[in-house]
């Protein structure tokens, strides 16, 4: 075990991807400089500039690039700087990528992982700030991961790369640089399995990726009040583990669910859609969900900080449910 | 070329009867690019087309019966039914796909091309287009892209004037696509994309020098879709051409009638040929209706790997 940032868990967990299978490869704007936030550090020195690949600003030609690659038989990790870029490339991800092989009689394969990152906090306005993985949970065919904890970063990749379909890997720029015990040898986590970070009897929390930290100090404040909050990480959300969460809220009978992306037509919605139906007879109170506002993302500070849900929200939240 | 055109000119029938689905693009008439091109190739270059590909897969060798069955929606379609005419695939023969989505096509061609250098392989990419793609994004970012990587890969433009109900005059101020590309000073060419011979030869010096490592390369086909954008269109955009006309231009009667001048075969041997297209023709419309739907559960089945 060491402490490692987010970043760095991300980072090794590429080459070691890269040393263990030679059909794995990067790509990406400014990869072979390791990028505005140092993910891919060090891999062109380590494997040089044939497998760590710079291209150019042409999102929609480099995500075609890494699905002609991967079904002709090579593992391509393509990073979108930000996510925020991946509107450019969702022909390719959406038409291509998530259907060659449905379309195909399952004659083709696209081993892709697709790299990006979202969420704000650096003042960086609403074109490089959207949490859109929403977006992408709505394309049959592509398998969504959104992880939180470094450690989970590391062991997610290795199956994002071993998976023989497209995976978008989420990342979130605010969890970069936090640091988090990751074992020498990473083990490779399923996709598909959720993890209980807290215990509590009282209420379930579902967070996704920045939200997860928040959701935890939401806990620790209303454990001093008397409520134990459960919180649920899903890691992936799609495929999503619905069973841990039906699991929880029918001990907890409440259940919160929170992200950093806009409320209104959020992921929360499918959660609380899907948690409704399996478990309505378990359910004391409606579910709340905790998202951000409708309104493109503003720069200046204290409207910044007043867009974006956290801890607060979800305590506010859960209060209203126990009350 | 006569297992081309007896094809689509059956799917076209067959589209009235609704025994085919969906939309359906035919290229009758532009036979002669697909032919001279697919014909030199091997089976581990891959090639990639658009929404007009019947012609194209059936000369990479896509079966007959497959491709027939495929638009027919039947499980024993090349693609399980799941593709249709739009996105035809045939893994086995290197035709790694179609697609519906005029350009998107282009960038994955030089990824295969990509993966060809990666995995030390001597296979060529072969990506086919119309002169419609050429204004969409993924061209320029593609173009600019295989230049740079120095791919080796060969980008065949089909120009047939339209872009689906719209001359090229009205999306475009360059008549020609390999004028398009001429700033990234690849190796290009314009021919008649009606002429068998100009077409194979086009394609043969960019196809060798690919081969041995270098690309990318353009060649430009000039041809003429005979029929509508799609089956059905009722083309008032454009005035037919006149029967006498399109007897000079056919590909397939100008390499025939070329054939006999020079001796390769004669009358009787060429239309024993067009016969055996016909009957293979035949026969896998009878595939097609011998083969059954597929399961309702087979889309789920197949959304994702395993």
């Amino acid at each position: 075990m060491s402490e490692l940032t987010y970043v760095k868990a991300v980072n090794e967990a590429m080459a070691r991807a890269m040393r263990a299978d030679e059909r794995v490869f990067v790509l990406g704007e400014d990869v072979a400089e390791g990028g505005p936030y140092t993910t891919t550090a060090g891999l062109a020195e380590e494997f040089g500039t044939e497998r760590v690949i710079n291209t150019p600003i042409s999102e929609g030609a480099i995500t075609g690039v890494a699905i002609g690659a991967a079904q002709s038989g090579m593992r391509p990790i393509l990073e979108i700087m930000f996510i925020d870029f991946i509107t450019l490339a969702l022909d390719q991800v959406a038409n291509q990528a998530a259907k060659a092989h449905l379309m195909s009689g399952g004659q083709l394969t696209v081993p892709l992982v697709l790299r990006t990152q979202g969420g704000a906090g650096y003042r960086s306005g609403a074109q490089h700030s959207q949490s859109m993985e929403a977006w992408l949970t709505h394309i049959p065919g592509l398998k969504v991961l959104m992880p939180s904890r470094a450690s989970d970063a590391a062991g997610l990749l290795a199956s994002a790369v071993a998976d023989p379909n497209p995976v978008v890997f989420v990342e979130n720029k605010t969890l970069y640089f936090k640091k988090g015990e990751v074992a020498d040898e990473p083990v490779p986590i399923p996709i598909g399995e959720a993890t209980v970070l807290r215990d509590g009897s009282d209420v379930t929390i579902v967070a996704l990726s920045r939200l997860v930290d928040d959701a935890l100090t939401a806990a620790e404040r209303l454990s001093a009040e008397g409520t134990e909050a459960e919180v649920i990480d899903p890691r992936t959300l799609v495929p999503l583990d619905l069973d841990t969460i039906v699991e929880s809220v029918k001990r907890t009978n409440r259940l919160v669910v929170a992200h950093e992306a806009v409320e209104h037509g959020g992921f929360g919605a499918e959660i609380v859609a899907e948690v409704q139906a399996a478990a309505f007879d378990h359910l004391d109170a409606p579910i709340e969900r905790v998202g951000a506002p409708f309104t493109p993302i503003p720069v200046s500070p204290p409207l910044e900080d007043a867009y974006l849900p956290g801890a607060d929200e979800i305590y506010a939240a859960v209060r209203k449910l126990v009350s | 070329m006569w297992r081309i055109r007896h094809f689509e000119e059956r799917v076209g029938r067959l589209k009235r009867g609704d025994e085919v689905h969906g939309l359906i693009h035919l290229s009758v008439g532009q036979e002669g690019v697909a032919a001279a091109v697919c014909g030199q190739l091997r089976d581990d270059d891959p090639v990639y087309s658009g929404h007009r590909a019947h012609g194209h897969a059936i000369a990479k060798g896509a079966p007959l019966d497959g491709v027939m069955a495929e638009l027919m929606g039947r499980d024993r379609g090349i693609c399980r039914g799941m593709g249709g005419s739009m996105h035809l695939v045939d893994r086995a023969h290197g035709f790694m796909g179609a697609t519906g989505v005029v350009g998107g096509n282009i960038p994955m061609a030089l990824g295969s091309a990509l993966a060809a250098r990666l995995q030390g392989s001597d296979a060529v990419a072969v990506v086919f287009f119309g002169d419609g793609a050429v204004q969409a994004g993924h061209f320029n970012e593609s173009v600019n892209l295989a230049t740079l990587w120095e791919l080796p890969m060969v980008f065949v433009c089909e120009n047939n004037g339209f872009a689906e109900f719209t001359p090229r005059s009205a999306h475009t101020k360059v008549e020609r696509v390999s004028d398009v590309v001429a700033p990234y000073e690849l190796e290009r060419a314009t021919v008649d994309g009606n002429d068998v011979g100009a077409v194979h030869s086009g394609f043969a010096g960019f196809l060798a020098a690919a081969r041995r490592g270098s690309g990318p390369f353009l060649l430009e086909c000039l041809t003429h879709r005979l029929r509508g954008h799609y089956e059905g269109d009722p083309a008032k955009y454009r005035e037919a051409i006149s029967k006498a006309e399109w007897q000079e231009k056919d590909p397939i009667l100008r390499l025939q009638r070329r054939g006999v001048e020079e001796g390769w075969f004669d009358d009787s041997q060429a239309a024993a040929i067009e016969q055996e297209a016909v009957e293979a023709v035949e026969a896998a419309v009878e595939f097609g209706r011998a083969s059954g739907f597929p399961a309702v559960g087979l889309a789920e089945e197949l959304t994702y790997a395993s």
